[in-house]
C-alpha cells in the first residue's frame, strides 16, 4: 500500500536509480563475469544458503542461466570434485558425460566418484521451478511456456504478475493462453474493484480445478466477529452461483472417474482371471500354481528389460510373446508332468500344484534373490491423461484397460475360429465322443493347458507395470482370480469378462464409504451369498454336457 | 516290494549315521564356542527384508571372531528359518534356545513375530535382540528393542512437517496391522494435542500387499486440494508402496505438493523400485547409508566385502543389529558370563558407537538412544538428510500421548525392575507383555 503513496515523479526517480545500479552491474559484469561467479557459488554450498545462490544466480542476465537451473532441477548438475569445475552431467556407461556449464565445451566422461551432484530439497525445488518460469515464460515451445505459467502462478506476486499480464497480449497458443487467463483471474479475485471481482468470479465459472473451489469458496467465509471476508453482496451471489454450477460438474466427474477406476480394477481381475477360465474353467484343474505363471510372466519382462536395456518401448512388446512363450512351455510341463496322473481328481491336483507353486516360487527367489526387481515403465506409459481440470485418466491403467480387452478379444477367436479351439471345446463337452471323432484327447489337454498358462504370463507382462516385481506376486492373485472365474460361471468366458469388471466396479464404489479393508470383504460376502442361490455363476453352462 | 524296504532301511540307516554324526561334531564344538542365534526369515514374504539381517548377523559375528572371538572363545552362529510364520518363529526359538543353547538370539521384523517369540523368550529366559522400529508400548526383561520406539521415529517426523513444512492437513495411511494401527493412534493423539483438529486428519487403512491405489491416492488428492498445505504420514509396509507411490507419481502429486513421509521405506526397498517418481518424498530413520561418517564408511566396505557385492545398500535395521550386537559383545565382556540374568544387567548403561557419530546407550527400559533422521528420496535411491534431532532421543516404551499408557514407565533396574510400572499407582502391572 505504502508504494501507492509515492507520487509517480519519485517512482520515476526510484526507477531510474534501479535501472543505473543494473546497468552499472552488467558492466562490471563483462570484467569480472558474474556467471562463472555465481555459479561457482552453487556448488558445495549448505542447503540453507543454497537458496540465495540459486536466487543470486538467476539474477544474471545470460542466455545460459535457464539451461543450468533446468539441469540442476532435473539433479543433472555437478561438479568434479578434482577441480571444482561446475559441470552438467548425462548419464552415459559406467558414469556420466559431461559439459562445462559455464562454455558448454564436452569434458568427456566421468566415473560416478569422480563428480558430486548438487541435491535440492523440495523448499528449494518449488522456488527453482518458479525461478525458472519466470525465465522461460517466452520460450519458443509452448509446452514450456505453460509450465513456466503454472509455475508462476503458484507465487502470484506483482513482479510475476506483471510478467504474465505482458505474457497475455502476445500469446497465441490456445492452452496457454488458457492457463495465463486462469492465473490472471485468480489474483483478480483479490483486487479492489469490484467489477474485477465480478469479471474474473465470471471467467472462473467454468473452471474445475481445486484452486478455483478454494479460493471461491474463501470468498464466502466469514471472519471471527461474523462478518463476511467479501464485503460486496452481488459478489458473494455471483460466487455461489459459480460454487454450484462447478460443484454439480465435479460430482459428476467425480462418478465418471470412480467408473474408470473400476474397469481398470476389473481389467486387472479379467486379465488374471482368463487364463485361469481356460485351466480350471475348460478343463477342471484346480490350478493352485496359475498365480506363479503370472509371476514368471512378470520375471520374464524383467529380464527382457535388461537382455535390452536401451529399447525400454520395444522390450515391452517383446516381453509379451516371450512372456507367453515361457509360461506357456512351463504349463505345458506341470500339466505332462503331473496333471494328467490326476484328472478327476479335483482334491489331489489341488495339493499337487500348491506344491508346485511354492517349488517355483522358492525357484524364483535362488535366481533373482527374495528382493523385488525394478521393471521400467516406458515414458509413454506413465502420468495421466488430464481431460479437464477435475478429471484425469492415468494412463498405465488405461492401456492396461485396452490391453485386457485386446487379449480377451484375440482368445475368444482363438477358441471360436480356429482348430485348436474346436479341439478344446469338443473335448471339454464330451471327451469320450471327442475322442470317438478322432481328436487327439491328450494332445489337446496339454495344449490347452498350455494356453491358458500362456495367457497367465501375458497378464504378468501388464501386472509388471503396476506392483512389485517378486516372488509373491502371484499369490495376491490366485483368490481373486478364482474369484471371477466362480463368479463368472465356470467354463464361460463372457462370464469371467462381466464378473471382473463387475466386481471391479462394484469395488471402488465401496471402497469410498467403507475403506478398502471392508470393501473387499463386502464383495467376498456377497460372492459367497450369489454362489448360494445360483452356485453354476453368472452365465452357467448349459446342456447336457453340463449336466453331467 | 522287497526292494522298496531294503531302499527304506538303507535311507535310515544312512540318515542316523548323518545326524549322529552331526551330533557329535556339535558337541564337540560345543565345548569351544559361544552360540548366537539368528532368527530371520529366509523364506516366504518377509524373506525380502530379512534375509539382508541374516547376512549382516553373520558378518558382524564373522568379524568378532576375526578379534579373538569373544571371554577366549569363538562365537558360532546357528542360523534357522522361521519362513515368515508367526507360529513358527515361537517354535524356532524355543529349538534355537532349548536345543542349540544360543546365548543370545538376534531376529524378528514383523511385531507379529515378535510378540509370538516373547513368551517363549520369557519363559526360557533367553535373550532377544530385536532390529526394527516398532510401536511400542511393551517393554521385557528378555528383549533389547534397538530399532525406533515411536518417539524416536514418528513423533520427530511429524515435527518435523508440522514446523519446517507447515503442514496443517495429515493423511495417515498404513497397512492394517498392530503397528500402523498404534503409530497412528499416538500419532492422532499428538496431533489433537497440537491443536490440529478432526476434519484436517484423514485415515486411511489397506490390507497387506495392496496394489490398486487408484481411489485412495484421488482421495488424498482431494483432501490435499483444500489449500492447506497437506501432508502423508505413512506407515505401509513394504511391498505395497511400490504401487503407492507409481499411482502418486502418474496422478501428478508431487513431494512438493503433497510430500510423503514414510517409515517402512529405506534404502533396500527403494533399490527394488525406479525411484524418479519418488524423489523429495521424505523418510524418517535413526540411519541412512548417505551419511558421511568414518565409522559408516568402513561399515559399508566391510558389508560390500562381505556380500561381494558393491550395489548392495545399508540400511536402518542392520545399524541397529550392529549397535545390539557390539553392545551385548561389551555386556557380556563385563558381566564375563554369557547367562542372560548378568548381561541383562550389565548392558543397562553401556555405551557403544553407532555409525551416524554418535553413542548408542543401553536404557533402563531395554531400549537405546538414537539420533533422528528425516531424509529425502534423490535419484540413485538414496537419502539425503535435511533434518535431524540436535542430540540423541532416548527411546520411550510407553508413549506418552496415549492417556491410559502415560504413567506407565518401563525400568528395569532395582528398585523398579519392571517392564510397566505404573508411577501413580506405584505398581507394577501383572501383565507380562
Amino acid at each position: 500500500m505504502k508504494a501507492m503513496l509515492c507520487t509517480p515523479r519519485l517512482r520515476t526517480l526510484a526507477l531510474l536509480a534501479l535501472l543505473g545500479l543494473a546497468l552499472g552491474e552488467a558492466s562490471g559484469a563483462r570484467t569480472s563475469d558474474p556467471f562463472s561467479a555465481s555459479l561457482a557459488r552453487l556448488k558445495g554450498a549448505p542447503l540453507e544458503e543454497l537458496g540465495a545462490a540459486i536466487e543470486q544466480f538467476a539474477s544474471v542476465q545470460d542466455e545460459r542461466t535457464s539451461k543450468v537451473l533446468q539441469a540442476l532441477l532435473d539433479g543433472r548438475l555437478f561438479y568434479r570434485k578434482a577441480d571444482g569445475k561446475v559441470v552438467i552431467g548425462e548419464p552415459a556407461e559406467a558414469g556420466y558425460a559431461i559439459t562445462d556449464a559455464a562454455s558448454g565445451e564436452q569434458l568427456g566422461t566421468a566415473e560416478r566418484f569422480e563428480v558430486k551432484k548438487i541435491s535440492l530439497n523440495n523448499a528449494l525445488r518449488t522456488t527453482l521451478r518458479e525461478t525458472i518460469g519466470r525465465l522461460e515464460l517466452n520460450a519458443q515451445d509452448p509446452a514450456v511456456r505453460l509450465r513456466a505459467v503454472q509455475a508462476m502462478s503458484q507465487a502470484p506476486d506483482e513482479k510475476n504478475l506483471a510478467l504474465l499480464r505482458a505474457r497475455l497480449e502476445t500469446e497465441r497458443d490456445p492452452k496457454v493462453l488458457d492457463a495465463l487467463r486462469l492465473a490472471l483471474a485468480l489474483a483478480d479475485l483479490a483486487s479492489e474493484d469490484k467489477n474485477v471481482r465480478l469479471r474474473a468470479i465470471g471467467a472462473l465459472q467454468d473452471q474445475t480445478g481445486a484452486e478455483v473451489v478454494n479460493r471461491l469458496n474463501a470468498l464466502l467465509e466469514k471472519n471471527d466477529e461474523g462478518e463476511y471476508l467479501e464485503p460486496d453482496s452481488d459478489v458473494r451471489h455471483m460466487a455461489e452461483a459459480a460454487l454450484h454450477r462447478i460443484q454439480s460438474r465435479l460430482q459428476f466427474y467425480g462418478a465418471v472417474e470412480t467408473l474408470f477406476f473400476g474397469l481398470s480394477l476389473g481389467a486387472v481381475l479379467v486379465l488374471s482371471a482368463i487364463g485361469l477360465a481356460i485351466t480350471f474353467g475348460v478343463m477342471g484343474v484346480i490350478n493352485m500354481a496359475h498365480g506363479e505363471l503370472m509371476m514368471l510372466g512378470a520375471y520374464t519382462t524383467y529380464v527382457v528389460q535388461q537382455l535390452m536395456p536401451d529399447q525400454l518401448n520395444i522390450s515391452l512388446f517383446a516381453a509379451i510373446p516371450a512372456a507367453f512363450l515361457i509360461s506357456a512351455l512351463v504349463g505345458i510341463a506341470i500339466e505332462r508332468g503331473i496333471i494328467r496322473f490326476l484328472y478327476g481328481r479335483p482334491l489331489e491336483s489341488l495339493l499337487a500344484t500348491f506344491g508346485v507353486s511354492l517349488f517355483l516360487q522358492q525357484t524364483v527367489r535362488s535366481i533373482f534373490s527374495p528382493l523385488n526387481r525394478s521393471v521400467a515403465t516406458p515414458a509413454w506409459m506413465s502420468g495421466s491423461l488430464q481431460l479437464n481440470g477435475a478429471l484425469s485418466l492415468t494412463l498405465n491403467r488405461f492401456y492396461i484397460l485396452l490391453f485386457c480387452l485386446l487379449v480377451f478379444a484375440l482368445l475368444l477367436q482363438i477358441l471360436k475360429r480356429t482348430r485348436l479351439g474346436l479341439e478344446v471345446r469338443a473335448v471339454a463337452q464330451n471327451r469320450a465322443m471327442a475322442k470317438a471323432m478322432g481328436i487327439p484327447a491328450e494332445r489337446v489337454d496339454a495344449l490347452t493347458f498350455g494356453l491358458g498358462s500362456g495367457i497367465a504370463g501375458v497378464a504378468g507382462v501388464a501386472l509388471s507395470q503396476l506392483t512389485n516385481v517378486g516372488p509373491n506376486l502371484g499369490q495376491a492373485y490366485i483368490v481373486d482370480s478364482f474369484m471371477v472365474v466362480v463368479f463368472g460361471g465356470v467354463g464361460n468366458l463372457w462370464g469371467t469378462l462381466v464378473a471382473g469388471f463387475s466386481l471391479g466396479i462394484a469395488n471402488k464404489f465401496l471402497e469410498p464409504y467403507s475403506g478398502a479393508v471392508l470393501a473387499k470383504i463386502l464383495v467376498l460376502v456377497f460372492i459367497i451369498i450369489f454362489i448360494q442361490k445360483r452356485p453354476r455363476g453368472l452365465f452357467p453352462q448349459k446342456g447336457r454336457a453340463a449336466e453331467a | 516290494m522287497a526292494d522298496q524296504n531294503r531302499r527304506n532301511v538303507r535311507e535310515l540307516l544312512l540318515s542316523a549315521a548323518v545326524a549322529g554324526l552331526a551330533l557329535i561334531s556339535s558337541a564337540a564344538r560345543a565345548e569351544e564356542t559361544i552360540k548366537v542365534g539368528v532368527l530371520h526369515s529366509l523364506s516366504g514374504t518377509m524373506a525380502i527384508s530379512e534375509t539382508t539381517l541374516k547376512d549382516t548377523m553373520l558378518m558382524l559375528i564373522d568379524e568378532q571372531n576375526k578379534k579373538g572371538g569373544l571371554l577366549g572363545k569363538k562365537l558360532e552362529a546357528v542360523v534357522v528359518d522361521p519362513a515368515s510364520n508367526w507360529p513358527l518363529f515361537a517354535e524356532k526359538a524355543r529349538e534355537l534356545i532349548s536345543k542349540n543353547k544360543v546365548a543370545a538370539i538376534f531376529g524378528c521384523w514383523t511385531s507379529v513375530s515378535r510378540k509370538s517369540v516373547l513368551p517363549v523368550v520369557e519363559e526360557l529366559n533367553g535373550l532377544l535382540f530385536y532390529p526394527v522400529q516398532y510401536e511400542g508400548e511393551e517393554s521385557s526383561k528378555n528383549v533389547i528393542y534397538t530399532g525406533a520406539a515411536p518417539n524416536q521415529q514418528a513423533i520427530p517426523a511429524v515435527d518435523y512437517l508440522m514446523k519446517d513444512l507447515k503442514v496443517k492437513r495429515w493423511v495417515l495411511a498404513g497397512t492394517d496391522y498392530v503397528y500402523p494401527r498404534t503409530t497412528n493412534k499416538i500419532l492422532e493423539a499428538y496431533l489433537k494435542s497440537k491443536g490440529v483438529k478432526d476434519k484436517d486428519i484423514m485415515i486411511n487403512y489397506t490390507p497387506f500387499g495392496h496394489s490398486d491405489w487408484q481411489s485412495i491416492v484421488a482421495d488424498i488428492k482431494k483432501f490435499g486440494s483444500t489449500g492447506k498445505k497437506t501432508a502423508v504420514v505413512s506407515t505401509i509396509n513394504g511391498d505395497a508402496n511400490v504401487p503407492f507411490y507409481k499411482e502418486l507419481g502418474n496422478q501428478g502429486i508431487s513431494a512438493e505438493q503433497i510430500p510423503v513421509v514414510a517409515f517402512s521405506v529405506g534404502e533396500e526397498e527403494l533399490s527394488g523400485i525406479d525411484t524418479k517418481p519418488l524423489v523429495g518424498h521424505l523418510a524418517a530413520w535413526n540411519y541412512f547409508m548417505s551419511i558421511d561418517t568414518p565409522e559408516n564408511a568402513a561399515f559399508i566396505k566391510q558389508w560390500h566385502q562381505f556380500i561381494k557385492n558393491p550395489r548392495r545398500v545399508t540400511n536402518d535395521p542392520m545399524e541397529a543389529h550392529y549397535i545390539g550386537f557390539n553392545l551385548w559383545v561389551k555386556a557380556v565382556e563385563k558381566a564375563k558370563t554369557t547367562d542372560t540374568d548378568a548381561v541383562v544387567k550389565a548392558i543397562v548403561g553401556l555405551e557403544t558407537p553407532n555409525l551416524t557419530g554418535g553413542l548408542a546407550k543401553a536404557l533402563p527400559n531395554h531400549h537405546i538412544s538414537k539420533p533422528v533422521f528425516i531424509g529425502e528420496i534423490q535419484d540413485d535411491g538414496q537419502f539425503q538428510v535435511v533434518w535431524k534431532t540436535k542430540g540423541l532421543v532416548d527411546g520411550d516404551a510407553w508413549s506418552d500421548y496415549l492417556p491410559e499408557s502415560k504413567p506407565i514407565t518401563a525400568d528395569w533396574t532395582p528398585p523398579i525392575n519392571c517392564g510397566n510400572y505404573n508411577t501413580k499407582t506405584k505398581k507394577c502391572s501383572g501383565q507380562k507383555y
